[in-house]
């Protein structure tokens, strides 16, 4: 065994009394040249437990249970020197985060930062150093690396930095690599040429290397063996092919299929509780929704020929007109969902903020009522802010930590007055977080006190106060997990049935689209390339960009 | 669950954790005491009769004077009348002098004989009680302080809000507006401004140390609000018609109000300071109104002549003031920053 991991208990300061635990007790191993995947959702501990193998758990605050232990090649690292320590971490262990962006120093070139590495652990000079520095920009796949080497981090793209941060990693040949999450924040086909990378390094010098992710379906092609957490603990572990093919833990079945899939389409998708309590099969033996348009639909917003620039600095005076969308032009019915799907960058967000004017629209029009809204000026479009709506994609942003969910609530219908009297205002808002799945002590409430789904709850029933007519869904589950994902969509899917709500959902998350969609767009640099009914766009994708798109999702069987 | 305790407001749970730092509390207490002092002294409760001349010139603390004072008490501040020069005949002024130094002697006299040879922390030159004096001009240098440094950063919010909030040509206009006022050379600034409001007084002093102060509440002020009308939160606000007098105020303020706060402690200690410059430069408290400045600008005289009891007591009430003002605003901002939850 490379590294053994036993009985690792740890506990979080919060104040001068309390503490939480954060990981229970928890052992599993990992064999030489394997790969193994820890796969959990938010607050089940997996980077927790992968950072105190690291030690860069912040001292001042974290109590390591005494019993714990952890075996690096037989040798217990939790009680070693910091100066041992330091040396181990890195040359044998080394570890990949998930924002690339972050974890490079922006002001340092790429080679700097890796020759850094090189000269620290392996003893090289400067000349040495930049020679193998070219070999392993070459080796993950850098094109040109003689002129990528003095690069800053910021002239190279998402995908670009992260292959930095890998050959930072197996610089020095480390006989483990802690990938914590390292696709979360890339594009869906970053994402597939990260990991055939980390697959492909791993066989290459016979690594082992321990995958974290959220994510159990990105490890099916290259996990050997896999552990899911869940709340401190460890719920499964085994081969990865039996966990797929047959899980045995009621938690890890519910993971593999509260997650839209791409081949059915129930009336209501599966949570957590479902499983853990027996109640539900496979997806596909469930009553299926029908989605798609029709040629008769009623018609809401007509938009033709959106157009947004922004204008960027060049030199000194200089600007230069960057098209973030180009002339997009789109049909949304009543009581239908088009989806929007794009990698980032795509200006699939801009068209939604764009049509609330949240930006101010370069060119085109939105028909709503025969009506333009981006032509009107603001006080005559004060009176369809209410009617079409938005939910942001970050719960933990869009609401005002200093307001009351009541407060949160109530705003808006005194700025539109929806009500009577604060009295009846009161009143509805307490019915809308019943509809919405909160208790009514949520009214009294800051939004810090509630989960990353609970609050996305109240961003819903925010808009709901208004009774809109369009809400724009702009990557409104991406931040959550996928059990609380799956609640959120079906309360979405509720009340489009409930209200006759039309959505434009925008996300980078194709399953989940192919799900909630009656339509789908896809757009790439600013332009839509291809749009039709979803099942006919995933079932027959016309253009190459959209191949790709739906080529790089990770299946999990 | 979250449904079972209480819900704790955000200020609530910086009230906790403040509770829990001791330093904070021990700071506030601080200043709470000095607040009671200044109301007490404002309603005339406390150093009403600050201006009595109880003590000889110059009595020195009690632990501090030389035996002799302490154990003759009543020893005549002026010893005795001098002796008058022979008479002149040829004065023609010699009756009317006669008269003025009967009048004169009397007066002297009476007085003499109930001054104290040395009091609890000392006297001034004209005899007066020096704690008690510390006590009036506290009244006087906190006032101008927190009166002055909330109508700076008042100032400086208001500016800086609108300038971040709407960028632009706005923001152009106020930048400019502020290079210029910070180019000009800070005392001549003030002496701009005292020279265009001509008058002597405390709300001058106010008005000067605010009107010159707002610059650096501004700068920040306006990168907060900067960095948050980006936020989602300002843009569902947005979304949902919320006036942009509403976004400044309502929800971006709460959310940027410990940068004033803190900007706001900061000034008071500052403007205390200040106020000693001025009163220096002579823009200071009018003759008759006694301010911490205006003590310490009489001890530059006393200390030639060795006379420190009234530098010592009015710079250790500011130290004190000062330090515990700024602990406390240390640990305010700390507890009311909404990062740490």
């Amino acid at each position: 065994m490379l590294l053994q991991v036993r009985n690792l208990r740890i506990r979080f300061r919060t104040d001068k009394k309390n503490t939480v635990e954060a990981v229970k007790g928890i052992s599993f191993d990992v064999p030489h040249n394997r790969t193994v995947a820890l796969v959990g959702e938010s607050g089940s501990g997996k980077s927790v437990s992968s950072l105190a193998v690291m030690g860069l758990l912040p001292p001042q605050t974290t109590l390591i249970d005494a019993q714990s232990s952890v075996l690096f090649e037989g040798r217990e690292v939790l009680h070693q020197p910091a100066a041992q320590r330091r040396a181990m971490c890195g040359r044998d262990i080394a570890m990949i985060f998930q924002e690339p962006m972050s974890s490079l120093n922006p002001v340092f070139t790429v080679g700097a930062q890796i020759g850094e590495v090189l000269r620290l652990h392996m003893g090289m000079d400067r000349r040495g150093a930049r020679a193998r520095t070219l070999e392993l920009l070459e080796e993950v796949g850098i094109p040109e690396p003689a002129a990528k080497i003095d690069a800053y981090p910021s002239q190279m793209s998402g995908g670009q930095q992260q292959r930095v941060m890998i050959a930072m990693a197996i610089a020095c040949k480390p006989k483990l690599l802690i990938a914590d999450e390292p696709t979360t924040a890339l594009d869906v086909t970053i994402q597939k040429q990260i990991m055939e990378l980390i697959a492909s390094l791993q066989k290459k010098h016979q690594m082992s290397v321990l995958f974290i992710t959220h994510d159990l379906g990105l490890v099916a092609e290259i996990a050997d063996d896999v552990i899911v957490m869940r709340h401190g603990e460890v719920r499964e572990t085994g081969d990865a092919r039996a966990v797929f093919a047959e899980p045995k833990d009621l938690y890890t079945r519910a993971l593999l299929h509260c997650r839209p899939s791409l081949d059915a389409r129930p009336l209501r998708l599966p949570v957590i509780n479902d499983y853990v309590e027996g109640r539900f099969g496979a997806a596909e033996h469930q009553p299926q929704r029908t989605r798609g348009s029709a040629p008769g639909d009623d018609i809401v917003l007509d938009v033709h020929g959106l157009k947004k620039s922004f204008w960027l600095r060049e030199g000194l005076f200089g600007k230069r007109e960057f098209q973030a969308v180009k002339g997009v032009s789109f049909k949304l019915a009543r009581g239908k969902t088009l989806g929007v799907v794009g990698e980032s960058g795509s200006g699939k967000s801009t068209v939604g903020l764009t049509l609330l004017r949240l930006h101010q629209a370069t060119g085109g029009r939105a028909l709503f009522e025969g009506r333009d809204l981006l032509a009107m000026s603001a006080r005559e479009y004060q009176p369809f802010k209410r009617r079409i709506q938005i939910i942001f994609q970050n719960p933990y942003a869009s609401l005002n930590p200093r307001f009351t969910v009541g407060q949160i609530l109530l705003e808006p219908m005194r700025l539109h007055a929806i009500g009577a009297s604060d009295a009846e205002r009161t009143h509805m808002a307490l019915a809308l977080l019943e509809r919405v799945g909160l208790p009514q002590q949520a009214y009294h409430r800051y939004p810090h006190e509630f989960s990353g789904g609970q609050r996305q709850r109240i961003a819903i029933a925010r808009c709901l106060t208004m009774k809109p007519e369009i809400l724009v869904c702009d990557e409104s589950v991406s931040a959550l997990d996928v059990s609380v994902q799956a609640q959120v969509l079906n309360l979405l899917q509720d009340l489009q049935d409930e209200f006759g709500l039309s959505y434009i959902f925008i996300s980078h998350d194709l399953s989940v689209v192919k799900y909630i969609s009656d339509q789908v767009m896809v757009m790439h640099k600013g332009e839509v390339v291809e749009m039709a009914d979803s099942d006919e766009l995933y079932r027959n994708p016309r253009h190459p960009y959209t191949r790709s798109l739906l080529a790089a999702i990770p299946r999990a069987a | 669950m979250h449904a079972i305790h209480d819900s704790a407001g955000l200020w609530t749970l910086a009230w906790r954790r403040l509770r829990a730092d001791r330093i904070a509390m021990a700071a506030l207490a601080v200043v709470v005491g000095f607040l009671l002092l200044l109301a007490g002294s404002a309603t005339g409760l406390v150093a009403a009769d600050w201006e009595e001349e109880v003590a000889v010139n110059y009595a020195p603390p009690t632990f501090a004077a030389p035996r002799a004072a302490q154990a003759a008490p009543g020893v005549p501040a002026v010893a005795a009348t001098p002796a008058a020069p022979p008479a002149n005949e040829f004065d023609p002024l010699a009756d009317d002098l006669r008269e003025l130094r009967a009048t004169l002697g009397k007066a002297v006299a009476e007085p003499a004989t109930e001054r104290a040879p040395s009091l609890l922390f000392g006297a001034d030159k004209w005899g007066h009680d020096i704690i008690r004096k510390t006590i009036k001009g506290g009244e006087t240098s906190i006032v101008v302080g927190l009166a002055a440094a909330t109508l700076a950063v008042g100032l400086g919010t208001l500016f800086g809000a609108v300038s971040g909030f709407y960028g632009g040509l706005v923001d152009d206009f106020f930048n400019w507006f502020y290079n210029v006022f910070t180019s000009i050379p800070s005392i001549l600034m003030i002496l701009t401004v005292a020279a265009v409001l001509q008058q002597k007084g405390v709300l001058t002093i106010v008005l000067i140390l605010g009107l010159t102060g707002w610059t650096g509440p501004y700068r920040l002020i306006r990168a907060e609000y900067i960095k948050h009308k980006a936020r989602e939160y300002v843009m569902a606000a947005d979304a949902i018609g919320a006036s942009a007098w509403r976004k400044m105020f309502s929800h971006i303020f709460p959310n940027v109000s410990h940068v004033a706060l803190v900007q706001v402690s900061i000034l008071v200690v500052g403007f205390i300071k200040a106020e000693v410059i001025l009163s220096f430069l002579g823009f200071g408290v009018p003759v008759g109104v006694v301010s911490w400045g205006s003590m310490l600008n009489e001890a530059q005289n006393e200390l030639i002549l060795g006379k420190w009891w009234q530098l010592a007591a009015a710079a250790s009430a500011m130290a004190l003031l000062v330090t515990a003002f700024s602990l406390f605003a240390d640990a305010l901002r700390d507890a009311l920053d909404p990062k740490v939850k």
